[in-house]
């Protein structure tokens, strides 16, 4: 029986100046699931992203977190209880790599060499080798930095994870092997990952549902499966751009 | 009479002034970090008192210093002694560059690196001095590096009301109309700038956050 980790009921956002940016959202999150939030450039994803985790003011609607309404949880327990990556991803650069990973735990109290072990632990499972934890940021790759941020987002554990095109800035390769690893490593881990991209190829390759939205309003939502069958008009478009259904179903392979 | 033998004649004199200049001098920056940093906090979380703050530490830095401390003259407690106002004086001079390189150090950490930190869990505390202040070290203390140089150089002024240090000589010598005189109150100030600003523009580079090569 799917269980919702995350619920958008009825969920709506506007700026101060009364512009909507997202409406009537409706929406769950399976435990366990990749659920992708696909959409162009102002389409609200983000902001559906960061409402969960209060990064933004609160919206409309209920929104809950394992059932609570977010707005009842104490906003730093929600943060940690929840992994967050984002595009650029704001490693701090006074911080070595071991450091950056292993904030959360330390301001968490725990003691030294369990920190220890689960930094070089992390450091390992995102496919970095051990010499890079004394490192600094601007010591890495771009695929390094964001490997060191996936690990970072997962230091504490949480059973949720939030991500905003993670692997948006790299190179196409180094993209491809991020996004392939970090499907083995969900299927490992099995968190609960509500996921931002426009980018179709990746929807389709990571996803076990995809969300469609435009101008904050929720499109379509099917899996992955359904999704290019959708007679949708906006669906269409998007795999007319993205090339064709064969060449991105081949991808993951059946599911 | 020569310079050097003016020097050596009130060797005893000139290094009081000095250790007096450097008394103002220290606790005005003191002071004027204990409250210039604290607000230029204060207004990067509350952005409605950025203009007005700013604009009130502007002002003060317009206002000509003669007549700084003619106006402080009145006020209780620091109007008894000289020393006490130029103190006060000295230190809301050096507030504008404290608060403005507080700030401006604070808004120039990486919006990304601000919010993964708040995203993962950061109270407003820990952000305050786990990330923020760090990264902004070293712009902080080129403010701090500004308001002493200023503070140095301003000090001699406060000969004016009697609150010595080395203005008292400048001053003597500009009586005089002896040279030598001035030099003596000039050149160590000057010294003493000069040794503070190259200090600070040292520990300013080491502070300052790793960056792509």
């Amino acid at each position: 029986m799917a269980e919702a980790v995350i619920e958008f009921r009825d969920v709506s956002y506007h700026l101060s100046d009364g512009r909507a940016i997202l409406r009537n959202l409706n929406l769950e999150v399976q435990r366990g699931e990749i659920l992708v939030l696909l959409g162009r450039s102002g389409s609200g994803k983000t902001t559906a992203l960061k409402l969960v985790n209060r990064l933004l003011g609160t919206p409309r609607g209920e929104l809950l977190v394992d059932g609570r309404p977010s707005r009842d949880w104490d906003v730093i327990q929600l943060r940690r209880h929840i992994g967050y990556a984002i595009q650029d991803v704001g490693l701090f650069p006074h911080f070595t790599v071991e450091s950056n990973i292993g904030l959360v735990p330390t301001i968490e109290n725990w003691p030294k060499d369990k920190i220890a072990q689960r930094v070089a632990n992390l450091i390992k499972l995102v496919g970095l080798k051990g010499d890079v934890a004394s490192r600094y940021p601007h010591q890495l790759s771009g695929g390094q930095r964001q490997r060191v941020g996936v690990a970072r987002a997962l230091a504490a554990d949480p059973p949720i994870l939030l991500m905003d095109e993670p692997f948006g800035a790299l190179d196409p390769l180094t993209r491809t092997d991020l996004q392939r690893e970090f499907l083995s490593l969900q299927q490992k881990l099995a968190k609960t990952v509500l996921f931002v991209t426009h980018d179709l190829r990746e929807a389709m390759l990571l996803g076990s549902r995809i969300a469609l939205l435009e101008e904050g309003s929720l499109v379509s939502l099917s899996s992955r499966k359904d999704f290019l069958a959708s007679p949708d008009p906006l669906v269409k478009k998007y795999v007319e751009a993205f090339g064709t259904v064969v060449e991105l179903f081949g991808q993951r392979g059946t599911p | 009479m020569n310079f050097w033998h003016f020097v050596a004649q009130n060797k005893f004199e000139i290094s009081d002034l000095t250790v007096e200049h450097l008394t103002m001098v220290g606790i005005s920056t003191l002071l004027a970090v204990a409250v210039g940093i604290p607000l230029g906090i204060l207004i990067t979380r509350r952005p409605s008192l950025q203009k007005p703050v700013i604009a009130a530490a502007n002002i003060v830095q317009t206002i000509p210093s003669l007549a700084l401390f003619g106006f402080l003259l009145p006020a209780p407690w620091i109007g008894d002694r000289a020393g006490r106002l130029a103190v006060l004086a000295l230190t809301l001079y050096a507030l504008l560059p404290l608060i403005r390189n507080t700030y401006t150090g604070i808004q120039g950490v990486d919006r990304a690196v601000v919010e993964a930190a708040r995203g993962m869990g950061l109270t407003d505390w820990q952000l305050l001095y786990k990330v923020e202040l760090p990264l902004a070290a070293s712009v902080i203390l080129a403010g701090v590096r500004v308001a002493i140089v200023i503070s140095i150089g301003l000090a001699t002024i406060a000969a004016a009301i009697g609150a010595g240090g080395l203005g008292e000589l400048i001053f003597r010598g500009l009586a005089m109309v002896n040279n030598d005189v001035i030099l003596a109150g000039a050149i160590p100030a000057a010294l003493m700038a000069l040794a503070a600003d190259t200090f600070l523009g040292w520990l300013e580079k080491r502070l300052a956050p790793p960056r792509a090569a």
